[in-house]
């Protein structure tokens, strides 16, 4: 039996008294690959800081392992991109236990320097985080959370503002690390271009609205519960793509709309 | 060098010289962290506030550290209060309860004190007060700070940068905040007789804004910043001697000069690090992606 990392049993959980979450339950083992997707305001983040303990829930049961190590890679637009901060102190902001003094060892540097050249972003580590493109600003949160050796590693919104071939590479990344044993969830709203890649996916809006493999949740009716909006899933090379079910009439309605305005 | 020798031939100025080159170092460094993380208007209130309490303990003969300490302490416990009840944000409760702790000094000088020399020496600083015990006050704040900055660097760092994270790594940032609010407000108790009430602010922001249009390493604003604030309070010192106004003016002019020239020379790039102390900015990312039919905003 695969060992659970974390399990969320009908969790609620709220901001001043509104709820933003209802009732989720979510299980993560030792070496799943979980994506979790939902519009905008469905949870997702919530889910996330539930899951690492930052945000505690009003009602249901949460358990983590005891000692639980878990890697977190923040959405790159939360991150203060004017923080004074080179990629090698960010990434190395992480190894917060042991060692007392302000410098690096000679042993986390050469583990930072691995840990760089593994993400494919070596001899960046004395530039400022704002003056890398956003994939390597990507990779520099997430050898920040590697750098930790985590066993549960949380990705929210990981391929948002990046352009389709660092969306490849993250993906790509994340699934040698999870291939090596990495326990990975992530939140995302790219349909297309990342859910329908992974093995397993929780469609949330506020509830779980379905889970299952890409195959099983992304179906119109799921979708529909997801998003709130009508949506036709095709069959392209073996995968699911998910397009918009635009009403011819609207849609000629709005194009008339733009080119009067 | 008879500039520099000749008023070290009075104690005072030797007092002066010695706290006010530790206060610039003391605010500088502290002020990286104070600038990097919004709370340049906290330490502003709490020089205010404090001086209430400097005022009351004045009046009844009371150790000055101990009366505007607790004083200081009391204020920041009600700003809490008055912020957690949500009805209105920190900011505003910290212009009220510390312009209103400001005011009860002022009014307390005005009732009972020496009321022109005093609030002018209390406002914008002087070194005629200035004792040995002071001296040791200074120096042994400096040391606590900069010991503390040393062994919690990493720590404070990931709390100041990223607490979110830095909580899920460990770091227990409740505790970090709270000893940042103490060394924040240990080094305005220690610094204000010579630098002033109004003046603390400036020598908390100006050293660590300089130090950030010239780096971006954290740890070399570290350096730089305190560097920067320990030489401003030497030079401004020896200027206020010799031009015979207050400490703690000179000290934020020299300051200030500073900046200008930095400003002047880092130009655009300078500007643009500087301006981002405080603020949250959007990344630079590259090409957005591709639109996918699919992917739903």
């Amino acid at each position: 039996m695969v060992e659970s990392l974390v399990r969320l049993e009908r969790v609620t959980c709220a901001y001043d008294g509104t709820p933003v979450l209802v009732n989720v339950d979510l299980e993560v083992g030792a070496g799943d690959f979980t994506g979790i997707v939902g519009p905008s305001g469905s949870g997702k983040t919530t889910l996330l800081r539930a899951v690492m303990g930052t945000v505690a829930p009003v009602a249901g049961t949460l358990r983590r392992r005891p000692g639980l190590r878990i890697g977190y890679v923040p959405q790159v637009e939360t991150v203060n991109w004017s923080f004074p901060v080179t990629v090698s102190e960010a990434v190395l902001m992480s190894r917060t236990s042991g060692r007392r003094l302000p410098w690096p060892s000679v042993a986390e540097r050469a583990e930072v320097a691995d840990v760089l050249a593994r993400l494919g972003i070596a001899g960046l580590g004395r530039r400022h985080i704002r003056e890398l493109s956003g994939g390597q600003q990507q990779r520099v949160f997430l050898a920040r959370a590697l750098l930790r050796r985590p066993e549960l590693l949380l990705l929210d919104e990981p391929t948002s503002g990046v352009d389709v071939r660092t969306r490849h590479d993250v993906l790509h990344l994340l699934a040698d690390l999870n291939a090596e044993g990495l326990a990975v969830v992530l939140s995302t709203h790219d349909l297309n271009g990342m859910a329908a890649h992974l093995p397993y996916l929780v469609c949330l809006n506020t509830e779980v609205a379905g889970r299952g493999t890409p195959r099983e949740v992304l179906t119109p009716e799921v979708l529909e519960r997801t998003y709130g909006a009508p949506m036709e899933v095709l069959e392209h090379g073996g995968m699911p793509v998910v397009v918009d079910r635009y009403d011819e009439a609207d849609n000629v309605l709005r194009f008339r709309r733009g080119t009067a305005s | 060098m008879s500039w520099l020798t000749e008023p070290l031939a009075f104690g005072f100025f030797r007092h002066g010289l010695i706290v006010a080159t530790l206060s610039g170092a003391l605010c500088g460094l502290i002020g990286v962290y104070v600038t990097l993380r919004g709370m340049s208007y906290i330490g502003h209130g709490l020089s205010h506030a404090i001086f209430g309490g400097a005022a009351a303990s004045a009046l009844i003969s009371l150790n000055f550290y101990i009366g505007a300490g607790v004083w200081g302490m009391a204020s920041a416990l009600a700003i809490g209060r008055v912020t957690r009840r949500r009805v209105i944000g920190s900011d505003a409760a910290i212009g009220v309860i510390t312009t209103a702790s400001f005011a009860f000094g002022i009014a307390l000088l005005g009732l009972y004190g020496q009321v022109k020399r005093s609030i002018d020496a209390a406002l914008f600083g002087s070194v005629l007060g200035v004792s040995v015990a002071d001296v040791w006050v200074v120096a042994g704040v400096t040391v606590g700070t900069a010991a503390i900055v040393f062994f919690f660097y990493r720590k404070l760092l990931f709390t100041t940068f990223d607490p979110e994270v830095a909580d899920v790594s460990g770091v227990n940032t409740a505790r970090m905040d709270a000893l940042l609010m103490l060394l924040l407000s240990a080094s305005i108790l220690a610094t204000m007789k010579v630098l002033g009430v109004v003046l603390i602010a400036a020598t908390l922001v100006i050293p660590a804004t300089v130090a950030r249009m010239l780096t971006n390493s954290f740890a070399r604003m570290l350096w730089l910043s305190t560097s920067i604030g320990a030489v401003c309070g030497f030079v401004g010192m020896v200027v206020s001697y010799h031009l015979d106004i207050s400490s703690g003016a000179t000290i934020v002019l020299v300051g200030a000069s500073l900046f200008a020239v930095v400003f002047a020379l880092s130009g655009r790039k300078g500007l643009r690090r500087a301006a981002g102390l405080d603020t949250h900015d959007a990344p630079v990312v590259g090409p957005q992606p591709v639109a996918s039919r699919g992917d739903r905003p």
